[in-house]
């Protein structure tokens, strides 16, 4: 019972790094019907950033602020640069677009930093404090569940509340209207793109501590727990990805905990194909049919 | 009513690409192989071989992608199953012929399992699905330890190549053998209705649905050929490397596929030729470079972004490829 819920605990956390970067995920996919699959490798080029500059200053913060920063500048440049220029007429080109750019970031991490694994420093302690002799939760998790949710409520209040919330969901929901209606469709995206990453780049470096470390590739199982998170959600829907991805994080902690952490991406595969064959709208939605996008 | 249905299709059908016969490419194709493994030096045989053992999964793949326009990542972990299908063969019983066969047949197999599921997925669901299948492939290794060896994996018990040729010619006659057959059955099939099919989905599946097409059963069809393909070539590489892990199918492998099938021109096998010559050809001359610069992290990365840089252009500037400049790539149906 104790590991059951040592195991509930840190499923959670796990999970609710998975949902900031579904979210991230879901917040592109709204806007440009582009399912970012560079988003793991821009987190991880933020992370080297922000691991260099605390190197050299010593502090973790301000390789934090900067990771942020840098996660604001990729992706707005990832969008004025490459993804406004993709061809729409097929789906498949902005997958390929973004599949190159994964490339390309592994590429040049790899050139600038080499592909060995980097030790990947957490701020707090990641020793589990016990709560009636029972462990549960850690420093670390309690800051990653504050950060997460910091974000979750940042970005709505900012799509709910404010005007350039408004205009960033007209621009999503209805480009041509909103440019008649006078709303630079444009700077929307960019915006949209640029948050995206920066909520990415934050869930990189919730949970590069946690993994094995700094590598050009450290991402890669990351990114395919939060698209499961993201499409058990829906992909629609920002709450339903904040959901996916305490499910996602629960089932990784417990299938880990209980068979052996090399099943855990193979589980991942499993809920994948269910979801996507049973639901394909996500767990959340009512209706079922296949996806035509 | 099916009488009908082939006439109108047959008809109205897509013009094919009008070409020399493939029994002649075929031909032509085992002459000039021998012709280069009695005139090249041992390692561009060697290359040789890598290239025709590419060409196998480019071919198979570009047919998928770009004839059928369903995108899959998976085609490395699927060249991992042939790979290992054939390690296990070997080492149990040492028939080559029959193991590669067996690996081509084990490959369709779960290549079946997984087109089921792609049929009913569309762009980046398809995607994100077939990306995790070649993510998952380490995690399956080091369950299964006892039969894949974890990251060590295996290596395969090959007999001597015969007394009159060197170990080189050999493998690239081997490697040719299985990419010729491939190509040459792949240009039948496309040429012909199964193709038509494929061309008539990938352009408008209402339509062809209309036309009497049935959808899911070309595209699991499409996805099994290609899966057999991507098997026979983790075959041949299991053959040429001698030896399996896990750290020879990364999800980059799978990602240079999609790059070499995108240079050289979705949907045609002379652009799986070229993409396949580049596959090799790359990493060689940035290893040369990252020697001439004395600088280790520059040799493997130097492809990976070179690779990047050519996909993202490619798919901006040209998206037709290097072998279509002049004609650019039909538009792929969207709703």
């Amino acid at each position: 019972m104790d590991r059951f819920l040592f195991l509930t605990f840190d499923g959670l956390s796990r999970g609710a790094v998975y949902a900031a970067f579904a979210l991230a995920l879901v917040l592109i996919w709204r806007a440009t019907r582009i399912v970012n699959f560079a988003q793991g490798a821009m987190a991880v080029a933020t992370a080297y950033v922000a691991y260099s500059v605390a190197d050299a200053t010593g502090s973790y913060w301000l390789g934090f602020i900067v990771a942020l920063l840098a996660g604001l500048l990729l992706g707005a440049g990832v969008e004025r640069v490459v993804m406004r220029f993709v061809d729409h007429s097929s789906p498949l080109n902005g997958v390929v677009v973004a599949l190159g750019l994964v490339l390309i970031i592994q590429g040049v991490l790899g050139m600038i930093y080499g592909n060995e694994f980097r030790p990947a420093t957490a701020p707090f302690s990641r020793d589990a404090f016990e709560i009636g002799g029972v462990a549960l939760l850690s420093r670390y998790d309690l800051f990653v569940f504050a950060a997460v949710g910091a974000v979750v409520v940042l970005l709505t209040l900012l799509f709910t509340r404010t005007p350039t919330g408004l205009r960033m969901r007209a621009a999503a929901f209805a480009p041509d209207v909103s440019r008649l209606l006078g709303v630079p469709v444009g700077g929307m995206l960019t915006l949209g793109w640029a948050l995206a990453a920066a909520v990415g780049s934050l869930a990189g470096m919730l949970v590069l501590p946690t993994e094995l470390g700094l590598n050009p590739t450290a991402m890669d199982i990351v990114f395919i727990s939060a698209f499961t998170a993201a499409v058990v959600g829906g992909l629609d829907s920002p709450i339903g990805s904040v959901l996916g991805g305490l499910i996602v994080g629960l089932l990784l902690s417990y299938i880990s905990g209980y068979l052996g952490a090399t099943v855990a991406p193979m589980a991942v595969l499993a809920l994948l194909v269910v979801v996507l064959l049973s639901r394909p709208d996500g767990l959340f939605s009512r209706s079922s049919k296949a996806r035509t996008a | 009513m099916t009488v009908v249905r082939d006439r109108v299709t047959t008809r109205l059908a897509v013009p094919t690409m009008r070409k020399q016969s493939p029994l002649i490419i075929l031909v032509l194709g085992a002459i000039a192989v021998v012709a280069l493994t009695y005139t090249l030096p041992p390692f561009r045989t060697y290359q040789l071989a890598t290239v025709g053992a590419y060409l196998c999964v480019t071919a198979g793949l570009t047919v998928l992608t770009g004839l059928n326009g369903q995108l899959s990542l998976g085609h490395g972990a699927l060249m991992a199953t042939g790979a290992y299908t054939l390690a296990l063969w070997q080492n149990k019983f040492n028939l080559l012929v029959v193991g590669i066969i067996v690996a081509i047949l084990v490959t369709t197999a779960v290549g079946a399992v997984i087109g089921l599921a792609a049929a009913r997925l569309r762009g980046p669901y398809l995607a994100g699905l077939t990306l995790a299948v070649a993510v998952v492939v380490p995690s399956i290794t080091s369950t299964f330890d006892g039969t894949f060896n974890s990251d060590q994996g295996l290596s395969v018990v090959l007999n001597p190549p015969p007394e009159s040729m060197t170990v080189e010619q050999w493998q690239a006659w081997v490697c040719w053998g299985g990419a010729l057959l491939t190509v040459f059955t792949l240009a039948l099939l496309t040429r012909g209705r199964f193709g038509r099919d494929m061309r008539a989905v990938r352009d408008d599946e209402t339509a062809a649905r209309l036309a009497g097409i049935s959808v899911a059963r070309t595209q699991v069809t499409a996805f099994v050929v290609s899966a057999a393909c991507a098997g026979l070539a983790g075959a041949l590489f299991a053959v040429i490397a001698q030896s399996v892990s896990p750290g020879a199918f990364p999800l980059t492998l799978s990602l240079f596929l999609l790059m070499a099938i995108v240079i050289g021109g979705l949907g045609r096998l002379t652009g799986a030729l070229i993409g396949a010559l580049l596959l090799v050809a790359l990493p060689a001359v940035a290893h040369e470079i990252g020697e001439a610069a004395g600088s280790q992290r520059l040799e493997g990365n130097l492809a990976l972004t070179f690779f990047g840089v050519v996909l993202v252009v490619v798919m901006l500037a040209a998206p037709g490829g290097l072998a279509s400049l002049r004609i650019p790539l039909k538009k792929k149906g969207q709703r």
